[in-house]
């Protein structure tokens, strides 16, 4: 038998390996769980966006399209982040990519050299830490604090920036804590920024799930921070389109030529059923992102005051759809608090430790379910917390 | 307001609070809110949503249409009235169309549909024509299903 781990590549085989996956699988082999696990919409795709899909395969629209995307689509999607963002960048400086996922691959690629560094503020995203080790880099954790309301805090970017620093990952509204930055944030950020040769990669993939009047602002729409920005996003969260698997990336000219270059040989093109539904999605479908939205708006508020209610100190999350608490007063750890309360009561919820070391002490908690769902996950979450204080 | 009854309209039974939370505005002006609804006659009522299907009992129901010649001086009202006086009405709608009231009636058995449309509707002074049909099956009332929701397939995703 040949021996593998011998063969594999050592940046590979270095990735660390999740570590919950063995708790969500006894989690979803158990019976009768509630789980408060999921990271997607609980919305379908809105009807009218599933019907241009269809009608595009009905039309047997089956071909690979340009690398870039189809034409139409880099242009809705230019018109779109104007619309919504401020944001201007020419249609063919948009690059359609298979998810949010393949563009933080790519821009990750297209600037790591081995022996960068690449900032990475956490507790977040999973994915950032073990591409950057794929390309050789060297990932520095920057943490954010429930004090801070999970920003990033623009005293600890810079007591972690170094010469060797290459990229700043920068995903707000950020999962799991639901932390987002504000103008007045972002411009902190760009003033330690000036004056450096950083880019920022900026995964605003939850933009569009931003509450409160003022809405999402793009740190690309500081000034000074367009030349240095990439800007990641898609129709995953905001039109519930998760499993259509399709995303998209924007940054200055030239920086988008090498991009496209990586993408054409690694992916060719994104899926093109799902790219002639996306067309539909930004032109007609502004109306539902706004619905949804305001849906887990509602959510949001109920949860963020029950687990405050019941005891469990939680933030206000100003985005995406993940309530942090802190379960540091029950005297457990993130992982025991996952097991005893999937054991004793049947809820999954994620041990914040799964998203970085300073995520311990925390849980995310989605609200993607419905509102009868949530009453019924707390109802069980605050039965479990009397007997442990019992 | 509209927010606070398209909730109620999903879920009468949210408590003040959580309609407080979920809202964004206080315990006391949820509860003022409520009570000028009520009293603006806005809010009808809470009523719970009953698959009988699922009991032991026998449930048949109708959706009567009924052709009418409106009186002159009260259209359709006075007839209306008679009818929903009826406590077998669920329903009562006037339609546009083909016919002119479509009556939703609930009994025990075919024969007490039978019954109410020969004894009560069709001699009514003004009905002029019935037809009735049944229902075979519910799907979906009062925007809930009655049948079994989907499972959710979502997997944990970080």
């Amino acid at each position: 038998m040949t021996d593998y781990s011998l063969l594999l590549s050592q940046r590979a085989k270095n990735i660390k390996p999740s570590g919950i996956r063995k708790f969500f699988s006894a989690a979803s082999e158990m019976k009768d769980v509630i789980s408060l696990g999921v990271g997607e919409p609980d919305f379908k795709t809105p009807w009218v966006i599933r019907k241009a899909g269809i009608a595009s395969l009905d039309a047997g629209r089956t071909w690979y399209t340009a690398n870039a995307g189809l034409s139409a689509l880099q242009k809705e999607i230019s018109l779109y982040l104007k619309r919504r963002f401020e944001l201007a960048y020419a249609p063919e400086n948009v690059l359609v990519t298979v998810g949010g996922s393949e563009a933080i691959d790519l821009a990750m690629r297209a600037f790591i050299n081995p022996g960068d560094e690449v900032l990475i503020p956490e507790p977040s995203f999973v994915c950032y830490t073990p591409i950057a080790e794929l390309c050789g880099a060297r990932p520095v954790p920057v943490v954010t604090k429930a004090e801070d309301e999970f920003r990033l805090n623009p005293d600890a970017l810079r007591a972690a920036i170094t010469p060797k620093t290459k990229l700043l990952v920068f995903p707000f509204p950020n999962n799991p804590t639901g932390g987002v930055m504000r103008r007045k944030h972002l411009e902190e950020i760009a003033g330690v920024l000036k004056g450096t040769d950083i880019i920022v990669l900026s995964d605003e993939i939850y933009a569009e799930l931003t509450y409160g009047e003022e809405g999402h602002v793009s740190i690309s729409s500081v000034d000074g921070m367009k030349d240095r920005t990439i800007v990641v996003n898609g129709f995953s969260k905001a039109h519930a389109m998760t499993g259509w698997r399709l995303g998209y990336v924007t940054g200055p000219a030239p920086v988008m030529e090498v991009l496209n270059k990586i993408h054409q040989y690694a992916i060719m093109c994104a899926p093109t059923t799902s790219q002639y539904a996306a067309i539909e999605a930004l032109r007609s479908c502004d109306d539902d992102v706004l619905k949804m939205a305001e849906e887990y708006n509602k959510r949001r508020r109920l949860i963020v005051m029950r687990l405050n209610e019941m005891g469990l100190s939680c933030f206000n999350p100003g985005g995406a759809f993940y309530a942090f608490p802190s379960i540091q007063s029950t005297g457990l750890s993130s992982q025991e608090f996952c097991e005893r309360l999937l054991h004793s009561k049947k809820v999954a919820v994620v041990p914040g430790d799964a998203f970085g070391d300073s995520g311990e002490g925390f849980v995310r908690i989605s609200y993607s379910y419905s509102i009868e769902h949530i009453k019924e996950a707390l109802r069980r979450i605050e039965a479990f917390l009397k007997e442990l204080r019992a | 307001m509209y927010d606070l009854l398209k909730l109620l309209e999903d879920n009468a039974r949210y408590s003040d609070k959580e309609l407080s939370a979920i809202l964004g505005i206080s315990g006391e002006e949820v509860r003022k809110k409520i009570a000028d609804l009520e009293e603006d006659g806005i809010l009808r009522g809470y009523k719970a949503i009953v698959d009988w299907e699922k009991t032991e009992r026998d449930v048949v129901m109708a959706r009567i249409e009924l052709k009418v010649i409106p009186k002159r001086d009260r259209g359709f009202e006075e007839l209306a009235e008679t009818i929903s006086g009826f406590e077998e009405v669920q329903t009562l709608y006037l339609m546009s169309g083909g016919y002119d009231l479509a009556v939703t009636v609930v009994g025990k058995s075919f024969k007490d549909i039978a019954n109410f449309v020969a004894h009560r509707l069709a001699p009514l002074e003004s009905v002029q024509a019935t037809a009735t049909h049944f229902v075979l099956r519910k799907y979906k009332d009062k925007n809930t299903l009655f049948i079994d929701p989907e499972r959710d397939e979502r997997g944990v995703v970080l």
